[in-house]
């Protein structure tokens, strides 16, 4: 034991200060307290959720409901993966039909987009999610051009009204958005969220049991014929009309898988694969039931399409990949005001 | 547990454990901060990651909890304020306890969530409940809140051994350090 002080004591200290300085220093980086470049699913959600926040409810697609129902699997995808629930066997789902838009009152008819999730009950080892909507494509290829694509569409914070020059400017300045802009402007919504198709727009990879991987991209087609009548009008109109339409029976919907050829781009989530790509349909998706959302059994669920099950993988798409974290960003916020008891009612 | 002051350092498996789990901390707490904002492409590998390597830091805290009651401890130098030694021991104390509060909160938020969680693609834990929002926000909070705190009290921990070890220098650091038999017993 010294008592005495030990040579170069200032010295000594630097050397304690400088370590443990540093350290917080990287810590307090990592946590991007100090700089950080690029977009951020914090800055990403801020801007989904808008000017005005409704506790409680999902920054994007706050409005929707939940459905359960069925997939009976036809068997013709096993060839391709090992995924079990695509062998012939019949696996129970937990889904949510939604709007886009991070009003959970918004009109339905308004919106121009739509979306159906679905969490498979692959067991407790395993699960499958995706989150498909009425798009076939996205604009834009990465997560910063998709930040700046949403910022533009953004309603003005003074006014509430878009802004069209801004908006027009940003597609003339993404010359990659021209499949998107050229499905936006010919897109007729339909009178049900029960004729619509619902598109996986990302790639992912199905791999089977010789470790080959297959590009996919997937969509839900709807069994039934769309009639071509409005449905009433009123805010809720197309919940209104897909709970009418349960009561009549079940609503379903081919799960149909497209594949890439080898010179289809599987990153690239703005280019369609040729019409003449091979497609197999995976099997059928039986909806039998829905339930408003509040309390019901999707309401805890968080969407996140990298949740895939063995024998599933996602692709380098950049921006299939950003969307773990931001879907788990808006998951974290709307969670923690349902445990503080903070989260709003819809319809208030 | 009880110190014991006729051993100058911690048993041999105390210390690989304890060094050892000095980097997977901080690579665990610099992919947790760096996971939850960063939309970059290898942002679902970190994830993975991360889940993967907390389970080995669960394990290796249980090993260490059993190898260190199982071997006898230093005790802190008599030199030492009474306090001092008081705010040493709850530090260590409050340190395992995050060590073990941390993976588990961990688990049960992937669980409220309703996401198993793979290591490394051979082992598999499954959901320990159904998906439950709000413990998913309950634990996510809890998670953050833990991984905080453990960040500041690793920085104590660090300052302090550095200070037993330069400034002091009265065998508290080599304690962890250095090999039986080359310790200076002076």
């Amino acid at each position: 034991m010294n008592t005495e002080n030990p040579p170069f004591l200032v010295a000594r200290y630097a050397l304690i200060i400088a370590i443990v300085g540093g350290l917080a220093a990287l810590l307090t980086f990592a946590a991007g307290g100090l700089g950080g470049t690029g977009v951020t699913a914090q800055e990403f959600v801020d801007l989904q959720q808008g000017h005005t926040v409704h506790a409680g409810f999902r920054r994007a697609h706050a409005k929707g409901f939940c459905v359960a129902g069925e997939f009976v699997s036809s068997g013709a995808l096993e060839p391709h993966t090992t995924a079990t629930l695509f062998a012939s066997q019949t696996t129970p789902f937990v889904g949510r039909l939604s709007i886009a838009g991070s009003n959970p009152t918004a009109p339905d008819l308004k919106a121009p987009v739509r979306s159906l999730a679905l969490s498979f009950a692959v067991g407790e080892r395993e699960a499958w999610r995706t989150a498909m909507n009425t798009p076939p494509v996205m604009a834009v290829r990465t997560p910063e051009d998709f930040f700046l694509q949403l910022s533009a569409l953004a309603p003005d914070r003074e006014s509430g009204k878009r802004d069209p020059g801004k908006i027009s400017r940003f597609f003339d300045e993404h010359p990659e958005s021209k499949a998107f802009t050229d499905w936006a402007s010919n897109y007729q919504p339909t009178g049900s969220l029960a004729t619509e198709k619902y598109h996986s727009i990302n790639a992912f990879y199905l791999v089977n049991s010789g470790g080959k991987r297959q590009a996919v991209r997937w969509q839900a087609r709807p069994v039934a014929r769309e009639t071509g009548i409005r449905p009433a009008p009123g805010r809720d109109a197309l919940h209104r009309e897909f709970f009418r339409r349960l009561g009549q029976g079940p609503v379903k919907f081919d799960l149909v898988f497209t594949l890439a050829a080898p010179e289809d781009d599987a990153d690239d989530p703005t280019r369609p694969w040729p019409q003449s790509r091979r497609q197999l349909v995976a099997g059928q998706l039986v909806i039998n039931s829905a339930t408003p959302q509040a309390g019901g059994a999707c309401e805890g669920i968080s969407f996140d399409p990298l949740v895939l099950p063995h024998g599933m993988e996602p692709t380098r798409d950049p921006i299939l990949r950003a969307r773990s974290a931001a879907y788990a960003e808006s998951y974290r916020r709307r969670a923690r005001e349902h445990w503080l008891g903070r989260a709003g009612e819809a319809g208030e | 547990m009880k110190p014991d002051n006729t051993v100058a350092t911690y048993s041999f498996t105390v210390r690989i454990i304890h060094w050892g789990m000095a980097v997977l901390l901080l690579s665990l707490l610099l992919a947790g901060l760096t996971m939850v904002r960063s939309l970059e492409p290898w942002q679902p590998a970190l994830l993975g990651l991360h889940k993967s390597l907390g389970t080995i830091a669960f394990i290796a805290v249980i090993t260490r909890l059993s190898a260190r009651l199982d071997s006898a401890s230093p005790g802190l130098p008599q030199a030492m304020h009474p306090l001092q030694r008081a705010a040493a021991r709850s530090s260590h104390l409050l340190l395992y306890v995050l060590m073990i509060a941390l993976p588990l909160s961990g688990y049960l938020m992937q669980s409220a969530a309703g996401r198993p969680i793979h290591v490394f693609d051979s082992l598999t834990i499954p959901t320990a409940f159904p998906v439950n929002q709000e413990l998913y926000g309950l634990f996510r909070e809890t998670h953050f809140a833990l991984a905080a705190s453990l960040a500041v009290l690793v920085l104590i921990h660090i300052g302090a051994a550095l200070h037993h070890g330069l400034v002091r220098r009265d065998g508290v650091l080599q304690s962890i350090t250095l090999p039986k038999g080359k310790l200076d017993k002076a």
